[in-house]
């Protein structure tokens, strides 16, 4: 069925499309000769029009970058500011022989060959009589060569520029994190705008965490340059808007204090405001300086951060997860007694061993060998002369369900929220956690491990910094907190609706219980109350660094001092009116009490003291 | 059987046996080809600043559409005309699939993520519309009856639409146009053509007032008066139009555009090439560029002449339509005297997927222009 004029012969068919395909190339012809008409209507008739306006037409519009925000500490010290650094730039347009203009240069003054290389990389992808940094950071000296050679130097140029500076150094390395070079990673992710005439970005820390609020706004400038392209006039200027000031809740003296308590030690101590949850000290030692990052790190001095045994680029307090041993004894405690497990007239006797039925070897106190504890270990004893037995017994009867359920409102096993980057997890292990990690299920002895924070449990120094401040505020759950106010702007610490349900009359049991850890004459932390005027709450740990077989006796001296057992201690004080929680560990310190205790004693009293002269001053 | 065919098959009777046929190599225009890439690759260095990287990804680009190019080429026109349809439906589908969830930039979802590639559906419809609607019309009678025309219709709006939606009015442009071009080669009856025309011009103030965004009608109104806005829209055409009208007859010399150099002119690498081209060659250069581009169409539709089957003949003509298309549109905007668009020019401006969608397109005419000759 063929409809009107229609036809199925190839013949009419091809003559058909060939009419078709001759009206198409002749469009293309006609429109071909309007684009022609078009190109020689500028070029040609309107040239000295053109050519004259393209002559006049000089006006470059570049990019100012913004002065990116300072961070102080809570007393108004600068903790990372913005100095300017003279950078020798090359613009090839203006040189007649870069390869001379090199050689040059590198008799004049100390030009690396991974300068020259890197500076060749960026020549190749550079937009036309841009500066091209060859070498950063020059000395006053050789600033002061440069310009006296000027005139033989065509091309090249000293430019000022602002580079990130850390006056304090080492001392906040971890926590406030350092700026560097934009790498091609992530070059692809920022935008380009925002970064047009800024080569750095942070790359850890709170420099990373708030790098939004830290770059600030670029601007822009019109400026008119000379037929070859060189700046002469500045015609029009829109500002740049410098970032958001930090301000932390950090505390130089306290920080500085804590820092140096460690004395080269490895290990690291959070130390946190009760009342606000913000962050007084965070220390993670050895440490580094920060300002070798910002204009790049050569790699000598890269291998040798990196490859360093003490692993200084490693953010203990934050990323270092250990087993926080007996420090979570008074967690555990006020656990048990919140669920009627245990009351405080409870009592065991400990004689070194703890055997729990079906199992044949048996689980013993730290003091086995002079057995035990004795007659007569309470909860209160138990955390006094932290005695494993009775937590043994204590954590069974409780259940991992509970305990675990509880570490969490602590700010065990998640990570807390701090505003930092980076910052792991920990463990505070369950059935669900087991079968998941491990594939199998949960054996009573895995709570008998738990209940000395032992086992699989790990916990970051924060976290037990923060469990600490759990604890001293009676279930107060405040996520910890650095930034204390943005250009002035206050940052409260996001507060949990409830307090963590513990009636007050086990708080205040366990309050007095960690506080004779300290100033009792049995304590396990009694060695740092001498001279004390106000009192601490403590608990000590230790952790083992390597497994030691039932059988065997620990015995440091036949131990490498990095397989000796990690000395942990939490404490808040005053005891009445808590102000200030800490959480520390000094790696392979061996003894809470003795090693990681004393430093705590030192940061508190740097506190009280600053306390005192708070009083006085408003008195 | 044809009687131009049996003449020819008369005077090659043991069938071709040379290397370029063998391999379904088209030889006239794979040089074309090769010396557009030439020309390309020359003003781009120029274009970016002296840029070899640039450089080197285009040749990358190139090299890959060269061998997308030639996997093309090995499959019979047969094979494409039956793909079509399938082709056509995965295109619509992946379109529609970029609405929801394309990724993209600079306000506009072009891509889709496949997780170890991305992927722009709207360079497929280029290709994958003039074969469906070759294929769908090749079938019935010549000259096509309303009904199939309306059909044939309906199926190049539809990604238009979606297209255009993105927003994409420079790919939306080429794709309606191979659509058009293939009905119209079809043997679109006069009265519908005039129809066409007709209801094309009552289409301007719905697209005005209903279809277009702001910024679109701004860049109409730019071109009607591009010194009303000499920092936003305007500021394009300007800076393009110094730049090639500064050329003059022989231009600036390569590299030597101060224009273009100085960094006045936007999207020097990409859309607006041809203004460094025109500064830097001047109109000498132009007009040779436009004269390879106008051979190698030349060449495409003798291949459409000779094709064996309607089907071929079709889409062959419509690839090549379709890329005068791309040259008119480019040159035009930038010189002025069309809208800006964002459409690149062909094998110049710098950019992957348009490069290697062009290629493919190559790929298909050197297997109609190498098809076996039927007895």
């Amino acid at each position: 069925m063929m409809h009107d004029g229609a036809f199925s012969d190839p013949a009419r068919e091809r003559e058909l499309f060939a009419r078709r395909l001759f009206f198409g190339t002749l469009a293309t012809l006609i429109l071909s000769i309007v684009l022609s008409l078009r190109y020689f209507d500028l070029q040609i008739s309107r040239y000295e029009d053109f050519a004259t306006q393209s002559n006049n037409n000089r006006v470059l519009v570049r990019p100012l970058p913004p002065p990116r925000g300072l961070i102080y500490d809570r007393n108004g010290e600068l903790i990372a500011d913005n100095r300017p650094s003279y950078d020798l730039t090359i613009v090839p347009e203006h040189s007649d022989d870069i390869d001379q203009l090199l050689s040059e240069l590198g008799k004049l003054i100390a030009i690396s060959e991974r300068d020259i290389q890197r500076f060749r990389k960026k020549l190749s992808r550079r937009r036309p009589f841009e500066q091209t940094t060859l070498h950063v950071n020059l000395s006053e000296a050789e600033r002061a060569i440069l310009a006296v050679n000027g005139h033989r130097l065509g091309g090249a140029e000293t430019s000022a520029r602002l580079i990130r500076h850390y006056p304090h150094r080492d001392l906040y390395a971890h926590a406030i994190g350092y700026v560097g070079r934009i790498n091609e990673r992530e070059s692809q992710t920022i935008e380009s705008v925002k970064y047009s005439g800024t080569d750095s970005i942070g790359k850890v820390g709170l420099e990373k965490f708030y790098e939004t609020q830290l770059l600030g706004t670029v601007g822009s400038e019109q400026v008119e340059t000379n037929a070859r392209g060189r700046a002469m006039r500045i015609l029009e200027q829109t500002a740049a808007l410098a970032g958001d000031n930090l301000t932390l809740y950090l505390d130089s003296d306290l920080q500085r204090t804590a820092f140096d308590a460690f004395n080269g030690e490895r290990g690291a101590l959070v130390a946190i405001e009760v009342e606000t949850g913000g962050i007084l000290a965070m220390v993670s030692t050895p440490s580094y300086d920060p300002n070798l990052f910002v204009t790049g790190i050569s790699q000598k001095n890269y291998d040798s951060l990196l490859y360093s045994n003490d692993r200084p680029l490693f953010d203990r307090s934050i990323r270092g997860q250990y087993p926080p041993g007996s420090t979570i004894k008074p967690m555990f405690g006020l656990i048990a007694l919140q669920h009627n497990i245990v009351t405080p007239s409870y009592q065991i006797n400990d004689n070194g061993y703890f055997y729990f039925k079906g199992i044949e070897r048996p689980w013993r106190d730290h003091n086995f060998a002079r057995g035990g504890h004795g007659d007569g270990v309470n909860l209160s004893k138990a955390i006094i002369e932290s005695c494993n037995i009775y937590f043994y017994g204590l954590g069974v009867k409780t259940g991992i369900d509970l305990l675990s359920e509880y570490g969490s409102q602590f700010g065990l096993g998640a990570r807390t929220g701090i505003d930092m980057p980076g910052e792991r997890p920990g463990i505070m292990p369950n059935r669900a956690w087991k079968k998941g990690a491990h594939g199998q299920s949960w054996f009573n002895g895995d709570t008998i491990n738990t209940s000395i924070g032992q086992g699989f449990m790990l916990t970051t120094p924060l976290q037990l910094a923060v469990m600490s401040a759990r604890i001293a505020s009676r279930g107060d759950v405040r996520t910890p907190r650095l930034v204390k106010s943005i250009n002035g702007i206050d940052q409260p610490a996001p507060q949990a609706a409830a307090n963590i349900d513990i009636s007050a009359k086990h708080w205040d049991y366990m309050h007095r219980a960690m506080q004779d850890v300290v100033h009792s004459s049995r304590g396990t932390a009694r060695s740092i109350n001498k001279g004390l005027n106000y009192k601490i709450a403590g608990k000590t740990g230790t952790a083992q660094a390597i497994s030691i077989d039932a059988e065997e006796k620990y015995d440091s001296s036949k131990l490498n001092k990095n397989q000796w057992d990690h000395a942990l201690f939490v404490a808040f004080a005053p005891v009445k009116n808590p102000k200030i929680a800490i959480g520390l560990i000094v790696e392979n310190g061996e003894h809470g009490g003795s090693s990681a205790a004393p430093i705590a004693r030192a940061v508190f009293d740097a506190y009280m003291e600053s306390q005192e002269s708070v009083t006085l001053v408003t008195k | 059987m044809h009687r131009n065919d049996f003449v020819r098959q008369l005077n090659n009777p043991g069938g071709d046996r040379r290397p370029s046929r063998v391999l379904h190599i088209d030889i006239p225009l794979l040089l074309l080809l090769l010396a557009l890439c030439g020309i390309g690759l020359t003003v781009l260095y120029s274009a970016s600043g002296q840029s070899i990287f640039y450089v080197k990804r285009q040749a990358t680009f190139m090299l890959v559409g060269l061998v997308a190019m030639l996997v093309m080429a090995q499959f019979k026109p047969r094979f494409w005309e039956r793909g079509s349809m399938l082709i056509y439906i995965g295109g619509l589908l992946s379109l529609v699939a970029v609405l929801f969830f394309g990724v993209g930039a600079k306000g506009a979802q072009r891509w889709l993520d496949l997780g170890f590639t991305r992927f722009q559906p709207s360079e497929l419809m280029k290709i994958a519309v003039p074969m469906m609607v070759s294929a769908y019309l090749s079938k019935r009678y010549m000259p096509p009856a309303f009904k199939h025309v309306f059909v044939a219709t309906m199926a190049t709006l539809l990604p238009v639409f979606l297209v255009a939606k993105q927003p994409d009015l420079g790919t939306s442009l080429i794709i309606f146009s191979s659509g058009f071009f293939a009905i119209f080669l079809a043997g679109l009856r006069k009265r519908y053509l005039v129809a066409t025309v007709l209801l094309a011009l009552a289409a301007i103030p719905t697209l005005w007032f209903y279809v277009l965004l702001d910024y679109q009608k701004q860049r109409v109104l730019t071109l009607l008066n591009p010194g009303e806005d000499k920092l936003g829209a305007g500021w394009n055409i300007i800076q393009s139009t110094t730049a090639i009208g500064s050329g003059g007859w022989s231009g600036k010399g390569w590299t030597q555009g101060t224009q273009s150099q100085l960094n006045f002119l936007p999207e020097s690498h990409t859309d607006f090439i041809i203004a460094v081209l025109a500064e830097e060659f001047g109109l000498i250069g132009v007009l040779s560029l436009l004269l390879v581009y106008l051979l190698l169409i030349g060449r495409c539709m003798v291949i459409a002449l000779q094709a064996q089957t309607l089907f071929s003949r079709l889409v062959a003509g419509t690839l090549s339509l379709t890329f005068f298309v791309y040259i008119f549109v480019n040159m035009g905007m930038v010189s002025g005297i069309l809208p800006v668009v964002g459409a690149p020019l062909p094998f110049i401006s710098y950019g992957g997927s348009a490069i290697v969608t062009l290629f493919s397109g190559f790929g298909i005419l050197m297997a109609i222009s190498t098809e076996q000759k039927r007895i």
